[in-house]
């Protein structure tokens, strides 16, 4: 049988997916005890004791400090500033997307503009923000919005122009107005891609958001991660990391859960 | 079937890759790295003259300069062993390398900062006492924290009076100039841009603690004490480079300025708040002074007290300093920074 027609069975297929990640963890597993026994302070490859002791004082230990949690008052100020990066985001993406995709004079004004913006780096142009915005949460938001909205509105745009004609044209025979064509056969098309969209956006967000915190910040992972790197405590940052790709990927499921729960039709599922 | 131990073999040859670190032995070619700042210039000119590589000849031995553009990254990769030597202040290399472990000699006491770090205020008539009860924007846990732990001993009052915003050092001028920004804490060239700026004022600066915070150039010592050469040709190829400048070779300080992305104008005026040990004697001086003990004592409680010394440490002893004449700080069975005076005292002596 040719390579390309073969499938993996169903244990099989767990087996290969699961081989990567336990390749990964041996060669760092090696790795690090090879250069603890050189080294025993060695701070660039810690072991997974020396980071479960990490997690233990960071998200297990008040600090003595502040007597909060560090991990949870951090991962909170993280979410909090991506939540409402995403939604001011969100929002503004899907008026822009659907105004400039459905109505060609809109569309007309919008659609260059657009697609100049989306193409500015954000992070050329902190300088610019910082004045414009401050130091404070509205900056760090503002960067995650700046960086995600001209994308979202223009997959959006194009998703809106892709409208079957047909559809648009029988709405108007029974007699809907713009406003109701927008919000009876457009909206409800864009919110599943909305949900789409949010997911591949979802990388850059994180991006922007740890960006945003290595610059000016008092608490949140980006801000930690950059803290510590200062005397190179991979065994904070390793888990960090962890914890981060942990979150991304449960908003990832997440989304795409509720993309099939509000909208079953979108993955040819019945309504 | 053969697949375990195919990804066992794959694993291992992916792990050595990991695991490398700086070999001792004897070597022939060396490289060493350093960062922009205006004490550490000079590995800038010797490097492009060919300053290092007449040295390095001189002992039978390449070495290489490398610039690298961030700081911290520059001593991590030190500290991972991609380096045999770089440039990093006195606190750094306590709660990087040493604090990681590795073994590192202070080769060369290059200059401290008299006033190349400072705290700066906005407002009229403002003294450092008002700082109280302000958002201090800084670098957390670098010179500039340690700086201003220092200067609110100065006025009675203690951090948990203030809140410290970690601020990076290549935005702290953009932030300066908003404002909700009322103090930072920054260091050269970036303090006198925001000491510049109008209703700023400095209201205190490292030359209230001269020879506290010092630029070092760090070698890691195994390296060092099997190659003696490295330590002799770096020694020489920086103060023959020293001479240049305290004769005011108008070239080589043109060069060093324009590397440093400034005017001459620029550069002198950096070099002002900047005490360069010129002369092999003053270098040695300072590594021999019994006020630079006293100094790291400081230096380590603010690192311990931060936490920067690791999760193992139990003190602000917990790493050993050694000093020339055998005095040591801390835990002597852990030495891991030592200030030597071998290779200054040659070079004092004419002997290199």
């Amino acid at each position: 049988m040719r390579f390309i027609n073969r499938h993996p069975e169903r244990g099989g297929r767990l087996l290969l997916a699961l081989l990567p990640f336990v390749l990964l963890l041996l060669v760092y597993v090696i790795a690090s005890a090879t250069r603890l026994a050189e080294n025993p302070d060695d701070r660039l490859l810690p072991s997974v004791g020396q980071m479960a002791d990490a997690v233990r004082q960071m998200a297990f230990t008040e600090d003595e400090r502040t007597g909060e949690y560090l991990m949870w008052s951090d991962t909170a100020a993280s979410l909090k500033r991506l939540a409402a990066g995403l939604g001011v985001a969100a929002l503004a993406g899907l008026c822009l997307g659907i105004a400039a995709g459905s109505f060609p004079i809109l569309g007309a004004a919008f659609s260059p503009l657009l697609a100049v913006v989306s193409m500015i780096p954000p992070l050329a142009v902190l300088p610019i923000l910082f004045i414009v915005f401050g130091l404070d949460e509205l900056s760090k938001v503002m960067l995650i919005v700046i960086g995600v909205t001209p994308l979202l509105a223009r997959d959006l745009e194009q998703r809106a122009r892709e409208m079957p004609q047909e559809v648009l044209v029988k709405a108007q025979t029974l007699g809907a107005n713009s406003w109701t064509i927008v919000l009876r056969v457009i909206l409800p098309q864009l919110l599943s891609r909305l949900l789409v969209s949010l997911r591949l956006l979802m990388g850059a967000a994180w991006l922007f958001l740890i960006s945003a915190e290595a610059i000016s910040a008092t608490a949140g992972l980006g801000y930690r991660i950059f803290l510590v790197r200062r005397y190179m405590a991979m065994d904070v940052i390793l888990p960090y990391v962890l914890w981060i790709t942990l979150l991304a990927w449960l908003t990832d499921y997440a989304l795409r859960r509720l993309n099939r729960w509000w909208f079953p039709w979108s993955e040819g599922a019945r309504a | 079937m053969n697949l375990r131990r195919i990804i066992l073999a794959l694993s291992l040859g992916l792990a050595s890759l990991l695991s490398t670190t700086a070999h001792a032995g004897t070597r022939q070619s060396f490289s060493i790295c350093w960062t922009i700042y205006a004490g550490w210039m000079p590995w800038e000119y010797a490097q492009v003259q060919g300053i290092i590589d007449k040295w390095a000849g001189k002992y039978g031995i390449r070495i290489k300069a490398v610039q690298l553009n961030d700081y911290i990254e520059s001593i991590n990769q030190y500290t991972a062993g991609q380096f045999d030597g770089c440039t990093m202040t006195n606190m750094d290399a306590l709660t990087i390398p040493a604090a990681g472990g590795v073994d590192s000699t202070a080769l060369i006491p290059g200059s401290y900062s008299n006033g190349n770090d400072g705290i700066v205020l906005k407002g009229q008539g403002k003294s450092l006492k008002d700082i109280k009860g302000q958002n201090v924007h800084l670098v957390q846990f670098s010179v500039s924290h340690y700086l201003l732990a220092r200067g609110l001993e100065t006025v009675g009052l203690r951090e948990r009076d203030i809140k410290v915003v970690n601020t990076s050092d290549a935005d702290i001028g953009g932030a300066f100039a908003t404002s909700e920004v009322q103090a930072a804490v920054a260091w050269n060239p970036q303090l006198s841009t925001i000491a510049a700026m109008p209703g700023a004022a400095k209201v205190f600066d490292s030359s209230k603690i001269p020879g506290e915070i010092l630029d070092l150039l760090v070698v890691n010592t195994a390296t060092l004490k099997d190659n003696p050469g490295l330590g002799k040709a770096l020694t020489g190829a920086w103060f023959e480079v020293m001479a240049l400048m305290k004769a005011k070779n108008a070239e080589a300080l043109a060069q060093m300025a324009k590397a440093s992305g400034t005017t001459l104008e620029g550069y002198q005026a950096q070099l002002a708040t900047t005490a360069m040990l010129y002369e092999p004697a003053e270098a040695l001086r300072l590594a021999t002074s019994p006020q630079l003990p006293d100094a790291m004592k400081r230096v380590a409680k603010f690192s311990f007290d931060k936490g920067l010394l690791g999760a193992g440490a139990r003190s602000a002893d917990a790493i050993g300093v050694a000093f020339p004449d055998g005095v040591v700080n801390g835990n002597a069975q852990n030495i891991k920074l030592r200030f030597d005076d071998t290779y200054l005292r040659l070079a004092a002596d004419g002997k290199l």
